[in-house]
């Protein structure tokens, strides 16, 4: 059934379909609405879970870390200086190969202060070992949740389930939630065989010598790459059971026969789309392809998406100051190795939360048709703004 | 509430077998016999000769399990227990980070509530991972009531890493951050009064304890195990190597440590003062001070030597006055009569595990 459902309310919604047993959390904004919500659930008796309001984000990893070594279904989300906060633990959690969901409400990293979205925080966190899944829309945030669930007990690897703030955490939209019936007979219960246990004594996170680490990085890495097949498998169950897909490793929708392409991670892929139709007469055919898995990175299915393109937009939200982009580099690497790969155009857009128009997408197109167009900008930079010597 | 036929299961798989109800009663226990039967923490690990921690630990867990699980802070006891794939751990056991146990706790509190279950989930840490980088996640889990028992080994300064200064090393200590020298006598600052801060969250149950007295070590984790909440237990526990001291002193060292006032071993109830244990013949400080060599210097003809030495001993007449550490006459639980009962293993004649009540 469709309701009308902000997009914090949604995931709340959601991840209670999943009977997580254990939640911990703490607030922080764009983050918060999916806390409170949950809250409420709780509160209301609609939501059956050990709810921990702790006293920080990294108490909030830490206690989701030890509910899940116990073997039980453990969620938190957060956003930014919260990600930041984190990040040890993230690293622990995904080293210990435990399984737990995560919601990121992506938001810019201070300094400067700001409460908008980019993709700074996640991105900050991309070499931790965390599954790395980015909606483009609050229905697909809702589906990949619960998605998540299931992909983080078939890898134990644990999934982090991106969604830009505000653009899509705070945005009414029709929501089609499943039934919690549905959803259970969807996901199986958590079987945990590493779990902590009186009754089979482990012991979990030792210390490992230089004997046994490469081995430990390396499986790590293998159990990443296998994990593309899961992501999309278990996209394809999903659709089989409820009738709409959320986007496998990537899609790509255009002019097939289009020789300049577009990559981009959440919402801003729906406004390329927006774009795409709206200027298609003045900027020409072109193709776009929404990258939905950042981690593990789906360099084959990459390669293959761009076959036959000229010149390639990859649109970050996130930068590696000293170097450019992070997607930007991220796809040249993964093309270099393909033949006849395309020229790339790497554009920053939307830093801490500057409006994306979908008026800049004949002007990209114009961009990557400029043989003067640097390889890396801050495409929506005024630099007018700055100092001469900071231009 | 403990699930009697889920313990004995437990007892059954791990711990000694107890006697079929047709065999006689053995007619004398040998002193190995009377040993504790469960044994979560194994020897062979590697832990300094006369490590102090290594002997808490193992009285903690010896009667706190075996239904238990245990988060552990990043420390000595974590890293000479561990090195995969050997463990010295026969509970489940997990070490995530430094500053986290207290939270680790917490998450693996909840999913047991979460499932119905009554394992009970210990959280230790040293007193770097306790005082200082975990005591934020320490306060919040006080503060959300958990019921989980925080144990602190206490060896008063970031052994780990190699003796530095931590917010728990005494007063003119030195450590390789606090070294003495031409214009510095050790550490400049106090031991931090933990114990009074745990207890201002008014938790059901708050003790200190010493690896010289394993008979009220005990009694206070049985205490502990049977509440419904928090319980905080700071052991002190000496550390040869950084305390500069002799390895077969480790117990001689810690007991001193009681006897002149400086570690006083009590019991507070939501917040209140309800134990403490009586000094039958108070020492002066310098009897605690001289075996080791983190205060050496303290004995040098420095006139600031003598004054580190005065404010030493005034910290302990201070221990001494507000905790009422001087008792009247003869008492089972005082330090006497706990160290004498405690090193034969068997239980003390006339001590019900009641320590003298403080009006």
């Amino acid at each position: 059934m469709r309701e009308a459902l902000e997009g914090s309310q949604a995931i709340a919604r959601a991840v209670a379909l999943c009977d997580p047993d254990v939640i911990a959390a703490y607030p922080i904004t764009p983050q918060t609405h999916i806390v409170e919500n949950i809250s409420k659930l709780v509160a209301e008796g609609d939501l059956h879970t050990e709810f921990v309001s702790v006293e920080s984000e990294f108490s909030a990893a830490s206690v989701a870390l030890g509910a899940a070594a116990t073997g039980a279904r453990a969620y938190t989300a957060t956003a930014s200086q919260g990600v930041l906060l984190m990040a040890e633990v993230l690293f622990n959690i995904a080293g210990m190969r435990l399984p737990m969901v995560m919601t990121v409400a992506n938001r810019a990293v201070s300094a400067p202060l700001s409460i908008w979205n980019d993709h700074a925080d996640s991105m900050a966190v991309r070499d931790a070992g965390w599954i790395q899944l980015h909606a483009t829309s609050n229905q697909e945030a809702v589906d990949t949740t619960i998605q998540a669930f299931r992909i983080t007990q078939d890898t134990e690897l644990p999934v982090m389930v991106c969604m830009d703030g505000f653009i899509l955490t705070h945005t009414l939209e029709p929501i089609d939630l499943p039934s919690h019936e549905d959803v259970r007979a969807w996901l199986p219960p958590l079987e945990f065989d590493r779990k902590l246990d009186p009754a089979d004594p482990k012991s979990m996170g030792m210390l490992v010598t230089p004997d046994f680490f490469p081995e430990v990085r390396h499986s790590h890495h293998s159990a990443m790459q296998k994990a593309l097949a899961t992501i999309e498998q278990a996209d394809a169950d999903f659709e089989s059971a409820f009738g709409r897909a959320s986007g496998g490793l990537l899609t790509v929708e255009g002019d097939p026969e289009a020789k300049i392409g577009l990559v981009a991670m959440g919402s801003t892929v729906g406004t390329m789309r927006a774009g795409m139709a709206h200027f298609q007469a003045e900027a020409g055919p072109a193709r776009l392809i929404n990258l939905r898995a950042y981690r593990p990175f789906p360099s084959q299915a990459l390669r293959d998406a761009v076959r036959g393109l000229d010149h390639l937009i990859v649109i970050d939200r996130a930068i590696s100051p000293g170097l450019g982009g992070i997607l930007g580099s991220e796809v040249a690497a993964v093309l270099s190795s393909a033949p006849d790969a395309p020229r790339i155009l790497n554009v920053a857009l939307g830093l801490g939360g500057r409006d994306i128009p979908e008026t800049l997408y004949p002007d990209l197109l114009a961009a990557v048709r400029d043989p003067d167009a640097p390889a890396f900008s801050v495409f929506d930079a005024d630099l007018k703004k700055l100092a001469p010597e900071d231009r | 509430m403990v699930d009697d036929a889920r313990l004995a299961d437990l007892r059954r798989k791990f711990g000694r077998a107890p006697a079929a109800p047709s065999e006689p009663a053995p007619a004398k226990r040998t002193p190995r016999e009377a040993q504790p039967r469960f044994r979560g923490l194994e020897s062979g690990h590697r832990a300094c000769q006369g490590c102090g921690e290594a002997l808490a630990a193992r009285l903690v867990v010896e009667c706190a399990g075996p239904d238990v699980m245990i988060a552990n802070a990043t420390g000595c006891l974590e890293v000479f227990t561990t090195a995969w794939p050997e463990s010295a751990w026969r509970v489940p056991w997990a070490h995530s980070l430094f500053e986290n146990a207290a939270a680790v706790a917490s998450g693996m509190e909840a999913a047991m509530k979460a499932k119905g279950r009554n394992t009970k989930v210990l959280a230790f840490g040293g007193d770097g991972g306790t005082y200082d980088i975990g005591f934020q996640a320490l306060s919040g889990m006080l503060e959300r009531y958990h019921n989980v028992l925080y144990v602190c080994y206490d060896n008063e300064a970031y052994m780990n890493t190699g003796i530095q200064r931590s917010s728990s090393t005494p007063h003119a200590a030195t450590t390789t951050t606090s070294p003495a020298g031409k214009e510095r006598m050790g550490k400049r600052h106090l031991k931090k009064d933990l114990l009074s801060i745990i207890a201002a969250h008014h938790i059901p149950y708050t003790a200190s304890a010493s690896v010289a007295f394993p008979q009220d070590l005990q009694r206070k984790v049985r205490h502990a195990m049977g509440i419904d909440g928090p319980a905080f237990l700071v052991v002190h526990s000496p550390c040869p190597l950084g305390w500069r001291h002799d390895s077969r002193l480790t117990i001689d060292v810690a007991r001193k440590a009681v006897e002149c006032g400086l570690f006083p071993l009590v019991e507070l109830e939501r917040g209140a003062l309800t134990n403490v244990m009586p000094i039958r013949e108070v020492r002066p400080v310098a009897d605690y001070l001289k075996p080791q060599g983190r205060f050496a210097h303290l004995f040098s003809d420095d006139v600031r030597a003598q004054e580190e030495r005065d404010h030493l001993q005034a910290l302990a007449d201070y221990n001494i006055q507000v905790y009422g550490l001087t008792g009247e006459g003869q008492d089972p639980a005082d330090t006497g009569g706990a160290a004498a009962v405690g090193r034969s293993g068997r239980a003390p004649r006339g001590n019900d595990g009641a320590a003298r009540r403080v009006s």
